[in-house]
């Protein structure tokens, strides 16, 4: 295990996570692609953390627990969002959202 | 750090993300989704950081999922539709896959073997919070504060019409 394979992995959930905020029409499935792209960024600050050369200060570790704080209030507020565009337009296909004026 | 460990979680991980990102029913891709936090949790306490893969069982399983699963339900009338795929995104992504992989691929210094360390208790990580990162911390007080009540106006019902 070499700190290249943990960041291919890494780029990989990245580009899954990509897909699925880019090609689905669902508003639910853009915020699920977006945690897994934030997941992504965390694995890469652990693994940079765990395989640079030691004694290092654990600051990987702290911006990653930061970042799962911001990627809750993040998914707190748009699910949120999400339930108020469905009750102003009884859809969450973002394609059919292409009304400014509410 | 076993490879075999390794090989298993991420196998697991990547599926469970690709089936989040392509299952046609809304519920199962919330379950997929949990399933792959868990896989990322597991890589977590692997690459020893205990600490975080709990936080993140905690907030992710505990909480997003949840939370996902709520608005699944209600905005349930919606979901049942079938829908379009955009496959102009699967090339973007891979285009985005590929960029990555050339430059790692061109990195040298990426290809070391993890080090020993001496493992990072909980003790260590209150430390720090409390002294070194305490103004990051009390800025994410005041952000998840603004985001709770944000959220709760956002869902709140008009009740002027």
């Amino acid at each position: 295990m070499t700190l290249s394979i943990v960041l291919v992995v890494s780029a990989a959930l990245f580009c899954i996570g990509l897909l699925a905020a880019l090609s689905r029409r669902h508003a639910i499935f853009i915020l699920i692609g977006i945690e897994m792209m934030l997941a992504a960024a965390n694995i890469n600050f652990i693994a940079f953390w765990r395989f640079a050369p030691q004694p290092a200060p654990p600051t990987g570790v702290m911006i990653a627990i930061f970042a799962i704080a911001i990627a809750a209030a993040e998914a707190a507020v748009g699910l949120a969002m999400v339930i108020a565009v469905y009750r102003h337009f009884r859809t969450t296909d973002v394609d059919q959202l292409n009304r400014l004026k509410g | 750090m076993s490879t075999v460990a390794f090989s298993i979680i991420t196998i697991l991980t990547l599926a469970a993300a690709l089936a989040a990102a392509t299952l046609q029913k809304l519920m199962h891709a919330a379950l997929s989704f949990a399933v792959m936090f868990l896989g990322i949790s597991a890589l977590f306490f692997l690459l020893g950081a205990e600490f975080v893969g709990l936080v993140q069982i905690f907030v992710y399983i505990g909480a997003v999922a949840v939370l996902i699963v709520f608005t699944i339900l209600l905005t349930r009338h919606d979901t049942e539709k079938v829908r379009g795929f955009n496959w102009s995104g699967v090339v973007v992504a891979l285009a985005v896959f590929g960029g990555l992989m050339w430059a790692m691929e061109n990195t040298k210094s990426l290809l070391i073997g993890p080090l020993q360390i001496k493992p990072l208790t909980v003790h260590r990580i209150g430390e720090l919070l409390m002294t070194s990162y305490v103004w990051p911390l009390l800025c994410i007080g005041v952000l998840l504060t603004a985001a709770l009540i944000g959220a709760l106006i956002l869902v709140m019902e008009d009740k002027r019409e």
